[in-house]
């Protein structure tokens, strides 16, 4: 597998198809030698799997996330960003859908695995689509949907067009500050979980890092034993709107900071009134209403599958049950009024 | 020779439908007419810097928005009526086109239709140039229809030239927060507001036809947002007149409170000039100029924003029309306002109101009044008739009908010059 990281570098992969570690995408994904078996997500030698504390939901599909550092380098710490990962690495996620939700063990259908590859000129993207047997995946640049079903926790049958993005949108996400693609689940508070953090300092992987006991650390949102109501809606908030909602996001035109450095109520939506949210305001004259979670945009929208009002805009069509209860729970308990 | 054959096929292809890009210079990606939604994408992918996408004569169906995050790049069709990018079908995406980059999109000749967001967004874009293209909800005024038409919002250098926009649960054209616009030569028809400048500075909105929305041509300031206080917005030589549809707006956005039947409507705004206009028929009013305040919103953290407007300058406008069913809250205003002043019906709203409300700060710095180059003045405009609210209604200040406290000018503003 050391052949798989190499070619990264040597841009040349093989069936008359060139892609390199900067340019074009290789057209398949067994090409990258990311994995000793694609089918099982065994990562190759090299490939560092890991998880996030609170993930961004992503239509009740399981994820399988991977760190590739190039040899001999390190990442940098950051108590804000993702750790600064230096040019030649790579992070592999792979998404897909469980048989039966309740049953880990069921068989999971791999629907795509997305890689965001750091080139000299920064980081690039894409998307490849899982073939038939699930042996290998397909470079899908322009996206592609994929109908699925599962049992879904309470043992409903569920099913879900499930939506792989183009390559542009990895930026609708990604460009989390100054419309520049940066990578958004690594940074040390999402991935202060057991203990990934403190292996990656063990293997000479990540430098910079201050005393363990100064690291952030979210809680995780669904889980009440891991933090306080607020903690946890703020976690929720941050992985799954910050990314957009700060401002220097892609929605800082709305004035509507949810990232987990907001400190100003106002911009975090209490009373805030809507600016061009077109139906997405379904009749309701601010962002968050305190005590109030039927009067408030927020739930309005989180609540909503509709592609002009669902938020957030891209990578859901499904309502995420948990989070939108939490988020109730947090703006229900909020004391105060707007008027 | 199975290569061959195919070969063979495909200029045969040619030969029925012409190459969409036959007569492009540079680099061009041809879609042509049949080409799958996947395929309309990768050619959004494919063309590079400064290339141009054609599209062939035909509808495109679409199901998800499509996006492009590409300098200088062309999309162009063969005329919008011949060139459609129907997103009727669509199940995913905020917007039908969005458009990410950071320097120069130029699209003409294409139609977009009955996207379920925003037509065409833009965000962070210097040098926008759209021209004979139409964006369109085909189902007329309608609450489901997408919220903006044509959407370039923190953009400069913006040109929109000849463009059709019609259907809008917002604005037809919304420029928000924007610098250095040219807004000419547009019909805007059947939307909420037909024309929106928000938080924008240095903006010329010129011989447009704004008919049949709810309120024709507004120049807004709203609070809370990253570029605050517009200022410089030249409004002229526009057709602006039956303004009627009813406010089809869903509550809680700030264009839910335009009164049905409004010509143009100013809001916090800040430097305006209004002139050469023909604004008539509009049943609540012809022209409108509100601070803040009277909109009855909170203003939880206002932060820098000014919420009175001032430098307003209306001259030489051409105003004709009876209006007397205003609607909505401000409508219900000015016939409160009205009643402090005549006794009885009918109650006729006058071609111009102002709400009278004004900034204690700038008063104070003042001598207990504007400065000349602070006012709302009034001159030239026919006989129209003025209203002064002096909102809030109820207290010691009359509304008045007096034109003589607006009766001055102001400099002119200085022509946005896009080259």
């Amino acid at each position: 597998m050391k052949r798989a990281l190499l070619l990264l570098a040597l841009a040349a992969c093989g069936d008359n198809d060139a892609c390199t570690l900067d340019g074009a995408m290789c057209k398949k994904l067994s090409y990258y030698g990311l994995f000793d078996d694609i089918a099982t997500q065994q990562p190759a030698a090299g490939v560092t799997a890991y998880d996030l504390e609170t993930p961004l939901f992503s239509d009740y599909t399981t994820k399988h996330r991977f760190l590739v550092l190039p040899a001999g380098v390190t990442a940098t710490w950051s108590d804000r960003d993702a750790l600064d990962l230096p040019v030649g690495s790579v992070l592999v996620k792979t998404f897909g859908y469980l048989a039966d939700r309740r049953d880990p063990y069921s068989h999971e259908t791999k629907i795509e695995t997305r890689l965001l590859i750091h080139g000299s000129a920064g980081w690039h993207g894409a998307s490849f689509v899982y073939d038939g047997d699930g042996s290998d995946a397909t470079l899908a640049e322009a996206g592609t949907t994929v109908p699925s079903t599962w049992i879904h926790d309470d043992g409903t049958p569920r099913d879900n067009d499930y939506i792989v993005p183009n390559e542009n949108q990895c930026k609708n996400c990604h460009a989390e500050h100054d419309d520049v693609l940066t990578p958004l689940g690594p940074k040390a508070r999402h991935l202060n979980l057991g203990a990934q953090l403190q292996g990656l300092i063990d293997h000479g992987q990540l430098a910079g890092a201050p005393p363990a006991a100064e690291w952030p650390k979210d809680p995780n949102a669904i889980d009440p034993t891991t933090g306080t109501l607020d903690q946890r809606a703020r976690a929720f908030l941050d992985i799954n709107c910050g990314h957009c909602h700060n401002p220097t996001g892609q929605a800082r035109t709305s004035g509507l900071y949810l990232d987990a450095f907001e400190t100003d109520v106002a911009k975090l939506g209490t009373c805030k009134p809507p600016v061009a949210t077109g139906r997405g305001s379904g009749g309701l004259s601010f962002d968050i209403v305190p005590g109030n979670p039927d009067a408030s945009i927020m739930i309005y929208r989180v609540s909503s599958t509709e592609p002009s009002i669902k938020m957030p805009e891209l990578g859901r069509n499904l309502v995420y049950d948990e989070g939108v209860q939490l988020l109730r729970d947090w703006i229900a308990a909020m004391p105060g009024t707007c008027n | 020779m199975r290569t061959v054959g195919l070969t063979i096929f495909l200029l045969g292809g040619c030969s029925s439908s012409p190459d969409p890009c036959a007569g492009v210079t540079g680099a061009c990606v041809g879609v042509p007419e049949g080409s799958s939604p996947e395929a309309v994408q990768q050619a959004l992918l494919d063309v590079q810097a400064g290339g141009t996408v054609a599209f062939g004569a035909g509808t495109f169906e679409l199901t998800t928005g499509l996006s492009l995050d590409i300098d200088d790049v062309t999309l162009q069709g063969a005329g919008m009526e011949s060139t459609i990018l129907s997103f009727a079908n669509q199940t995913d995406g905020a917007q039908g086109l969005y458009v990410t980059a950071q320097h120069g999109f130029t699209m003409h000749d294409l139609a977009v239709e009955d996207t379920k967001g925003d037509g065409v967004k833009l965000l962070g874009t210097t040098k926008v140039r759209i021209s004979k293209s139409r964006v369109e909800w085909t189902k007329g005024a309608n609450e489901t229809n997408g919220s903006y038409g044509l959407y370039p919002v923190q953009c400069a250098d913006v040109l929109l030239d000849g463009n059709v926009v019609k259907g809008a649960s917002d604005s037809g054209v919304y420029i928000g927060q924007s610098d250095m616009i040219e807004v000419k030569n547009n019909q805007v028809s059947l939307n909420v507001a037909g024309i929106e400048i928000e938080n924008s500075t240095h903006a010329d909105v010129h011989d447009n036809t704004a008919t049949n929305n709810t309120g024709g041509i507004l120049v807004f300031n709203l609070p809370g947002l990253q570029v605050e206080n517009g200022a410089i917005t030249r409004v002229f030589a526009n057709q602006v007149f039956d303004n009627n549809t009813e406010n089809f707006a869903p509550e809680g956005n700030i264009v839910g409170l335009v009164p049905t039947g409004t010509g143009i409507a100013i809001l916090a705004a800040h430097q305006v000039e209004i002139f050469n206009n023909n604004i008539h028929d509009h049943k609540s009013i012809n022209l409108g100029i509100i601070s803040y305040e009277t909109t009855m919103i909170p203003l939880p953290n206002p932060g820098n924003y000014d919420e009175y407007p001032t430098a307003i300058s209306i001259h030489d406008n051409m105003f004709a029309g009876t209006s007397d069913m205003p609607t909505g809250p401000l409508g219900a205003l000015l016939i409160s306002a009205l009643g402090e002043i005549q006794a009885t019906g009918p109650y006729i709203v006058p071609d111009i109101g102002w709400d009278g409300v004004m900034d204690p700060a700038r008063m104070a710095a003042n001598g207990g009044m504007y400065a000349a180059t602070d006012r709302i003045c009034i001159s030239n405009n026919g006989d129209a008739d003025f209203i002064n609210l002096a909102w809030p209604l109820s207290d010691a200040t009359k509304p008045s009908l007096d034109a003589s406290q607006v009766a001055c000018s102001l400099a002119a503003l200085p022509e946005v010059v896009i080259q």
